[in-house]
């Protein structure tokens, strides 16, 4: 494998005794798009959740091992964890513009992170609506508040919204799990620009998706990590008995 | 005969089953005569109370000197000291109430929310004279002392007492409004890199802010209504509150004045009609202020906002 921007190394996390996930060792190669797939229960979502520490406050929890970001444990005492989430940036399943207007979404963390020039702000809101490939159909709307987008446009916004932060990393959680077939494509679109700066990590809403989008690819069952492949290998020659009934539709 | 059988038709008493229609009609004329209540008493209220507005010259009713004896029935001093009052209420309680709202919700582990919760709604069961002696005989004192006034019984005192009236509603209310926003709105805080407390702020107090503003708008209405606890300690001087220190001398509200004066008054006297015209005036700036959140929510939710 490539350049390996984070490093998953003996990872299990439970919630309140039940095993979520065990073991797991995965690097996550830089500027391309790994997916992480697999049936729901996996502990995809948590795995994703983790890299950028959003379960932090989740009450109950137990983790062992650890998540190297840059050869940097991420978990070591004294990280700053607001500066994690802006290298770090996370796009959830269902697509949630904050209370305001366009503008005001995409702006809102790079001024929570201390940005107050609008000059510069101006510059960031164009160039995250453009990376996420929706520039074109809100400039004459910035000012519109940003839920009279459509659901496509408005996931496409929290992409923006993510990629106003100039992470490193791109968390994607079924980003397009609520969307219409031609949205969808123009997510998984703009995933191949993006990938040239970013590292993405997706879970995608189905097989096909990882298939289409997927560089890398992991399977997870039930709190395991069973394989990680190149994409186009995982789906067409995959080794383990587990991932093949899946990804053919034999399960899940 | 069809007794047994259940037919799905909406409108037409045939659909029904005949043990349906005297229970429904019950409950019809139950929920409509609320409002043949409220209807009943605004007018009971303007049948005593608008005889007052041509007894007595506009000059003198909403002139500076209420002293009924002597035929002078200014009411702005007690309007402006219910206004003074209650505004200073709700400036103590607002912040008070909306930090306690977050902090139960949003930072308090577990455990420290069951034991508050309960706590708080007991709050809003003190009988209030039982908060107005208690202003009169502890708080009073300590007012006059560190503000060096000539008498504990002021205008702050009864915004004190008033405010921590208003905090439970206020808490309540405003912490259901933090409870409806999202787990989501959060997380996509967080994972702005937005710190805890800019998530918070941020975030999820303005996703939940006509909800507080309700809260405010409820608290307010509880403030200005409120009658025993004021009488008690704000003093009862009927002085218009206009100097720099009025927040520091004895004031009356428009409710302590017709509770204190209503069991002495002649029946259909000028005077009797002087205290319902107060009522009158106590309902329309009540039914303002419950005009104003409605539309300001109304507005809101036109906008596209959440709720």
């Amino acid at each position: 494998m490539v350049d390996a921007k984070i490093r998953i190394r003996q990872l299990s996390y439970s919630y309140g005794g039940a095993e979520a996930l065990r073991e797991i060792n995965l690097d996550v190669p830089a500027n391309a798009v790994t997916a992480f797939f697999g049936p729901s229960g996996g502990g995809k979502t948590t795995l994703l959740r983790l890299i950028n520490r959003l379960n932090d406050l989740v009450e109950g929890t137990r983790m062992q091992g650890t998540i190297l970001l840059d050869g940097e444990n991420i978990y070591a005492p004294g990280v700053d964890v607001p500066r994690l989430r802006r290298r770090v940036g996370m796009v959830f399943a269902l697509p949630l513009p904050l209370p305001g207007t366009v503008r005001e979404n995409v702006v809102c963390g790079p001024r929570l992170a201390g940005i107050r020039d609008w000059g510069r702000l101006e510059e960031i809101l164009e160039r995250s609506l453009a990376q996420a490939a929706l520039w074109n159909e809100v400039k004459d709307r910035l000012d519109d508040p940003a839920v009279a987008l459509s659901g496509g446009q408005q996931q496409r916004l929290c992409i923006a919204r993510s990629l106003a932060l100039e992470p490193e990393v791109l968390l994607l959680d079924e980003p397009t799990s609520g969307l219409d077939p031609i949205s969808t494509a123009k997510v998984e679109e703009s995933l191949f620009e993006l990938k040239q700066q970013y590292t993405i990590v997706i879970v995608p809403h189905s097989v096909q998706q990882a298939a289409r989008v997927a560089d890398y690819a992991a399977f997870f069952l039930m709190g395991d990590l069973v394989e990680v492949q190149e994409g186009t290998r995982i789906f067409t020659t995959p080794q383990d008995p587990r991932t093949e009934d899946y990804v053919t539709g034999r399960f899940g | 005969m069809d007794k047994g059988v259940i037919v799905t038709n909406r409108g037409g008493i045939s659909g029904r089953r005949w043990t349906e229609v005297p229970i429904e009609a019950t409950i019809r004329v139950l929920g409509f005569s609320t409002i043949g209540f409220v209807l009943l008493i605004f007018l009971f209220l303007l049948r005593e109370g608008l005889p007052i507005f041509y007894e007595v010259p506009t000059g003198n009713l909403f002139g500076t000197r209420w002293y009924p004896t002597f035929e002078l029935f200014g009411t702005l001093p007690l309007l402006l000291g219910s206004i003074l009052v209650t505004v200073t209420a709700i400036l103590i309680a607002l912040p008070l109430g909306v930090a306690t709202a977050v902090f139960v919700r949003e930072l308090a582990p577990d455990w420290v929310r069951e034991i508050l919760k309960p706590m708080i709604e007991v709050l809003a069961g003190i009988p209030s004279v039982v908060l107005g002696f208690f202003g009169m005989h502890f708080v009073a004192p300590l007012i006059r002392n560190i503000f060096g006034a000539p008498t504990g019984l002021t205008v702050f005192t009864g915004a004190l007492i008033l405010a921590y009236m208003a905090l439970p509603t206020i808490i309540s209310v405003a912490e259901d409004a933090l409870d409806t926003v999202p787990k989501s709105y959060r997380d996509a805080g967080l994972a702005m890199g937005a710190t805890q407390w800019q998530t918070i702020w941020k975030v999820v107090v303005p996703a939940a802010r006509s909800g507080i503003l309700m809260a405010v708008m409820l608290g307010m209405g509880r403030a200005i209504g409120e009658t025993m606890a004021v009488m008690m300690v704000t003093g009862n001087a009927a002085r218009l509150p206009l100097t720099f220190d009025s927040l520091f001398r004895p004031a009356r509200t428009m409710t302590a004045t017709i509770a204190a004066e209503m069991g002495e008054v002649a029946q259909g006297s000028t005077h009797y009609h002087a205290l319902f015209g107060i009522g009158i005036i106590l309902f329309v700036l009540t039914f303002l202020i419950n005009l104003t959140a409605a539309s300001a929510i109304f507005r809101k939710q036109r906008r596209g906002g959440l709720r």
